[in-house]
C-alpha cells in the first residue's frame, strides 16, 4: 500500500475508532427511553444536528492531526532509519545516524549505531584479513604493471574475442602517437583490438597460431606487419595464450615501431637499384670506347679526339651519380639496427666496473658531461674500451687509466687517457684489427667491426705535460638523442595503473539486448562537462569535458578524457569563479566542432553516466545540428539512481551523495574531477540499487524514469 | 725551383694518372705504392706536399700521415688525404690526426690541382704549366 493509501486507512480507523464513542453512548442513553423522551431526544438531536456535525468534523481533523503526528514522529523516521541502515549495510560502514532526526525513534537509532559500530568493526577486521590474503596478489600484479611499463616494446594482450584486457604505456603512445585532436584508434580495457590492427591480419595470425598448435609446436608464434592510424608501421609477433585445456584463449602481441627500419630497408634498396642502374650505362659507354682505343691504334685523330671526348664526359657523369646517390641515401647507410641512445655518463661509468672488475687497474672518470648522450652497442663498445685497457696493462704495464669525455659537433669524443707509458703509433692499427680480448675471454668481433657498426673511428694522441708523457686513444662516435625520461616512467610511479584486466578473459559478447544486460558487465564512460552558464538555448557553451571509463565495475583512472574548449565567447565571471577557468586558459584550444567527434569516439561502446545528465545532455544534443555528432547511447543519471536508492532522502547533491556513500570529496570543480567523483558514486549506488532489485540497465533506466527528478527540467 | 709532391697510393691506374697530371702541372713527382715506402721516400725525397690514400693495405694512410706529424723537421710537409670512404668520422680522424685536407674519391683533376696549389701557396698553376 502506498504511504498515502496507510495515511488515509489510518485516518480512517481512528475516526471511526473516535465516533464508536459518542455513537455507542447515544446509543445505550436511547435504549429503553420512553416514547415521549425518545421524540424530545430526537427532536433536541434535530435540532442540535449543525452542533453535531461540527464536533464530527473537528474530530475528524482532530484524527487527521494526530496521525499526521504519528506518522511523522515513527513510521517516516523509521523509513529514514531503514533506509539509513542499507546504506551502512551496503555501501558505508562508517554512516552513523543523528538521534535528533529519528525524532520518536531515538533510541532505536542510537542502538542502531551500535549496531553499525559492532558491524563496522566486524567489516574491518574481515577486510583487514583479506586485504592481508589479497596483498601478495596485489604484489604480483605491481611487479606486472612494473615490469610493464619498463618495457621499451609494446605489449597487447587479447582474449579470444579481441578484446584487449592488458596493454603498456608504450602500446599506447604506438598507436596514439602523434597526438592530434582528430580521432585516434583508442587503446583501452575492454575495448577491441580490431580497431587497431586490422582484423584480417589478427585472423591471420590466429589461424596460424592454431594450425601450430594442432601440429604440437612447443612455441608457436605469428608474425605481421600493420599500419597504425597514425601512418607508422609495426612489427607485432604473436604469441597464444592458452587456457586450461591448451586451447587458444587469447593473444599476447609483442609490438615495436619499424617504421624507421623498413624506411632505411627500403631505402638501401633503392640505393642498390639507383646505382647498378646509373653506374651500368656510362661505364658501358667508357668500356665501349676505351675498347676501341686499344683495338684500333691507326684510328684517324679526329674520331680518337671525339672518342677521348667521350671518356671525360661519361666519367664525369659516373662520379656525380654515384656522389648524388650517396647523399641521397646518407641516412640508410648509417647503422642503426642493434644501437641505442645511452647517457655518456651511464655508458663510462659501466666501463669502469668492466675494466676494473677484469684488470684490477684503477679508472678515473673525468667531468662528464651529463646531458651527452651516443648512439651505441653499449655492451660492443664497452668491450672495445675494455679491450684497449687491457692491452694497455698487459703491454704497457698501465696501472691507472682514465676515461673522458666532449662533445664535438655530431660526434661526441671518448678518450681512454694514461700516462706515463709511450705507446707506439703501430700498435693500434693492430689491436683494432685483431679479435677483442680481455683475460679468459675473447670476442669474435675485433674493435675496427665494432666501430665500422657504430660509425666511429678511434686513434692514438701523444702529448707531455711537465715532462710526463701523456697518451689517449680518441674514440669518435656519433651523439644520439635524449631518451625522456617523463615518457619512460609514466604513471606508474604515482598510482597503480589499471592497464590490465584478466577477468576480462571470460568476458563473451552479452546475449540479449543491452537493456537485458548487468549492470554490472557493462562498459561506462562517466563525464562531466563545465560551461559558461546554465542556459544552453540562451547561448551558453562547454568549456570544459572530462571523462573516465569504467570497465568491469572498475573505474580505470588512466583511461581519461580531459580537453579545454574555446567557446568563442567570453566567460561569464560567475561561471569563472566556479570552475576557475579564465579566457586565457581557453585561448588556443580546439573548438567543440573539433572536440565533440573525438568525445564521441572515446564513448564508443559504453553507456554514458553523468551527474545530473540532463543539464550536460542537453549541451551536447543542441550541438548534434552543428556537428553531427550524436550521442544515442543510454544515459544513467547519478542523481535520478540516488534517488531511486534513497526515495525518502532529498538531498542528492552530488558532495551529498559522497558524503552519504563514504566517497572522498577531492579535485571538485574541475570536468574530469567530478566525473571521477561521479564514478566513484556510481559504483557505490550499484549495490544499493541490486537490493531493490534494480540489476539490468532496463531495470536501471525504468525507475530512473519513473522516480520524481526525471521531471525536472533544465 | 718546382715544388716536390710525394704520391702514396697502392692503386697504379690512379698513380699513373696523377703522376702525369702533377708532372704536366710543373711539379716535381715521385710515387710510393704503401705506408713504409711513403715513409722512405719521405725521407729521401722530402716533399713539400703529399698525396695519401688512405685505405691501403698494409700500413694505413691515417698511421703514414701519424707518422710524418711526429717529426718535428717534417711539420711543414702538407698532407692531402685521398679516400674512397667519406664518412664523417673518417675526415674528422683524418683531420685530427695531422692532415691539411681529406678529399672523397672520385674527384676532378682541375680541382685537385687548385687545392693543392692553394696549399703550396701558390696564387695560379705554376708558370710552366
Amino acid at each position: 500500500m502506498s504511504q498515502t493509501g496507510k495515511f488515509i486507512a489510518w485516518v480512517a480507523a481512528l475516526y471511526v475508532a473516535v465516533l464508536a464513542v459518542p455513537l455507542a453512548a447515544g446509543v445505550l442513553v436511547a435504549f429503553r427511553l420512553s416514547d415521549g423522551d425518545a421524540a424530545a431526544l430526537g427532536r433536541i438531536l434535530e435540532q442540535r444536528a449543525a452542533v453535531l456535525m461540527l464536533g464530527a468534523i473537528f474530530l475528524l481533523f482532530l484524527c487527521v492531526f494526530v496521525v499526521r503526528w504519528f506518522f511523522a514522529r515513527y513510521l517516516t523516521s523509521a523509513r529514514v532509519l531503514a533506509e539509513q541502515t542499507r546504506v551502512i549495510r551496503a555501501a558505508n560502514a562508517d554512516l552513523r545516524l543523528s538521534p535528533g532526526e529519528a525524532r520518536g525513534l531515538a533510541e532505536v537509532a542510537s542502538a542502531i549505531n551500535e549496531l553499525g559500530e559492532a558491524y563496522g568493526a566486524l567489516r574491518r577486521d574481515s577486510e583487514a584479513r583479506a586485504a592481508e590474503a589479497r596483498s601478495w596478489l596485489e604484489q604480483e600484479r605491481n611487479r606486472l604493471a612494473a615490469l610493464m611499463s619498463e618495457l621499451t616494446q609494446g605489449v597487447l594482450v587479447c582474449n579470444a574475442e579481441g578484446t584487449i584486457l592488458l596493454y603498456n604505456e608504450r602500446a599506447r603512445a604506438l598507436f596514439t602517437a602523434p597526438e592530434t585532436a582528430s580521432p585516434r584508434p583508442l587503446v583501452g580495457l575492454g575495448r577491441s583490438l580490431f580497431a587497431l590492427v586490422d582484423r584480417g591480419q589478427i585472423a591471420h595470425a590466429e589461424q596460424k597460431l592454431r594450425r601450430s598448435l594442432e601440429r604440437g609446436d612447443t612455441l608457436p608464434s605469428a608474425r605481421i606487419v600493420a599500419a597504425t592510424a597514425a601512418g607508422r608501421l609495426l612489427k607485432v609477433q604473436v604469441a597464444p595464450f592458452l587456457d586450461a585445456e591448451a586451447q587458444l584463449a587469447g593473444m599476447v602481441l609483442a609490438l615495436e615501431d619499424v617504421t624507421v627500419l623498413l624506411d632505411r630497408e627500403s631505402q638501401r634498396r633503392s640505393l642498390l637499384q639507383t646505382m647498378a642502374a646509373s653506374v651500368r650505362a656510362p661505364a658501358a659507354n667508357i668500356r665501349a670506347v676505351a675498347e676501341n682505343l686499344a683495338a684500333f691504334p691507326e684510328i684517324d685523330p679526329q674520331r680518337r679526339a671525339q672518342f677521348v671526348e667521350i671518356i671525360a664526359s661519361e666519367s664525369r657523369d659516373l662520379s656525380a651519380r654515384i656522389n648524388d646517390a650517396l647523399q641521397q641515401y646518407a641516412d640508410a647507410l648509417k647503422a642503426t639496427l642493434t644501437l641505442e641512445d645511452v647517457r655518456v655518463t651511464d655508458l663510462l661509468e659501466f666501463a669502469r666496473q668492466r675494466i676494473t672488475d677484469a684488470l684490477g687497474i684503477a679508472v678515473e672518470l673525468g667531468g662528464i658531461d651529463d646531458e651527452l648522450w651516443v648512439r651505441v652497442d653499449s655492451f660492443a663498445f664497452v668491450q672495445a674500451i675494455l679491450h684497449l685497457a687491457a692491452r694497455l696493462h698487459e703491454d704497457y704495464g698501465v696501472r691507472n687509466v682514465g676515461l673522458l669525455a666532449g662533445a664535438a659537433k655530431s660526434f661526441a669524443e671518448i678518450d681512454l687517457a694514461w700516462s706515463g707509458a709511450i705507446v707506439s703509433s703501430d700498435a693500434l692499427p693492430l689491436w683494432e684489427m685483431e679479435p677483442m680480448e680481455f683475460g679468459k675471454e675473447r670476442s669474435p668481433l675485433s674493435m675496427r667491426d665494432v666501430l665500422e657498426q657504430h660509425g666511429g673511428e678511434v686513434w692514438l694522441r701523444t702529448g707531455g705535460v711537465g715532462g710526463v708523457r701523456t697518451g689517449c686513444f680518441r674514440f669518435l662516435i656519433p651523439i644520439g638523442e635524449p631518451v625522456s625520461v617523463a615518457a619512460r616512467s609514466g604513471r606508474a610511479a604515482e598510482s597503480r595503473p589499471e592497464y590490465y584486466d584478466f577477468d576480462l578473459f571470460e568476458r563473451r559478447a552479452i546475449p540479449g539486448g543491452l537493456t537485458e544486460t548487468s549492470l554490472a558487465a557493462l562498459s561506462y564512460t562517466v563525464f562531466d562537462t563545465e560551461t559558461t552558464g546554465l542556459e544552453p538555448s540562451a547561448g551558453d557553451e562547454i568549456i570544459s569535458i572530462g571523462a573516465v571509463r569504467i570497465v568491469n565495475g572498475r573505474l580505470l583512472r588512466s583511461e581519461v578524457f580531459e580537453q579545454l574548449i574555446n567557446p568563442r565567447r567570453p566567460l561569464n565571471p560567475e561561471s569563472v569563479r566556479v570552475h576557475g577557468i579564465d579566457s586565457a586558459a581557453l585561448e588556443g584550444q580546439p573548438v567543440i566542432g573539433e572536440v565533440l567527434p573525438v568525445f564521441h569516439h572515446f564513448c564508443e561502446e559504453t553507456v554514458l553516466v553523468a551527474h545530473n545528465a540532463a543539464f550536460d545532455m542537453r549541451f551536447l544534443q543542441l550541438k548534434q545540428a552543428s556537428t553531427g555528432v550524436r550521442f544515442g547511447q543510454p544515459v544513467l543519471d547519478t542523481l535520478l539512481l540516488s534517488a531511486v536508492a534513497h526515495p525518502s532522502l532529498d538531498d542528492h547533491r552530488l558532495e551529498a551523495i559522497a558524503e552519504r556513500l563514504g566517497v572522498s570529496v577531492i579535485g571538485r570543480h574541475t570536468a574530469l574531477g567530478d566525473a571521477l567523483l561521479t564514478g566513484d558514486v556510481f559504483l557505490k549506488l550499484l549495490p544499493l540499487l541490486a537490493e531493490r532489485g534494480i540489476v539490468t540497465l532496463g531495470h536501471a533506466l525504468e525507475a530512473s524514469r519513473r522516480t520524481y527528478y526525471a521531471r525536472l527540467q533544465y | 725551383m718546382a715544388k716536390k709532391v710525394l704520391i702514396v697510393d697502392d692503386e697504379p691506374n690512379i698513380v699513373a694518372a696523377l703522376e702525369y697530371l702533377l708532372q704536366r702541372t710543373g711539379y716535381e713527382v715521385q710515387a710510393a705504392s704503401d705506408g713504409d715506402d711513403a715513409l722512405r721516400q719521405v725521407e729521401d725525397f722530402v716533399p713539400d706536399l703529399v698525396l695519401l690514400d688512405v685505405m691501403m693495405a698494409q700500413k694505413s694512410g691515417y698511421e703514414v700521415c701519424q707518422r710524418i706529424r711526429e717529426r718535428e723537421d717534417w711539420r711543414r710537409i702538407k698532407i692531402i688525404m685521398l679516400s674512397a670512404r667519406g664518412r664523417e668520422a673518417e675526415v674528422n680522424k683524418g683531420l685530427s690526426l695531422g692532415a691539411d685536407l681529406y678529399i672523397t674519391k672520385p674527384f676532378s683533376n682541375a680541382e685537385l690541382v687548385a687545392r693543392i696549389g692553394d696549399l703550396l701557396g701558390e696564387a695560379g698553376p705554376p708558370p710552366n704549366a
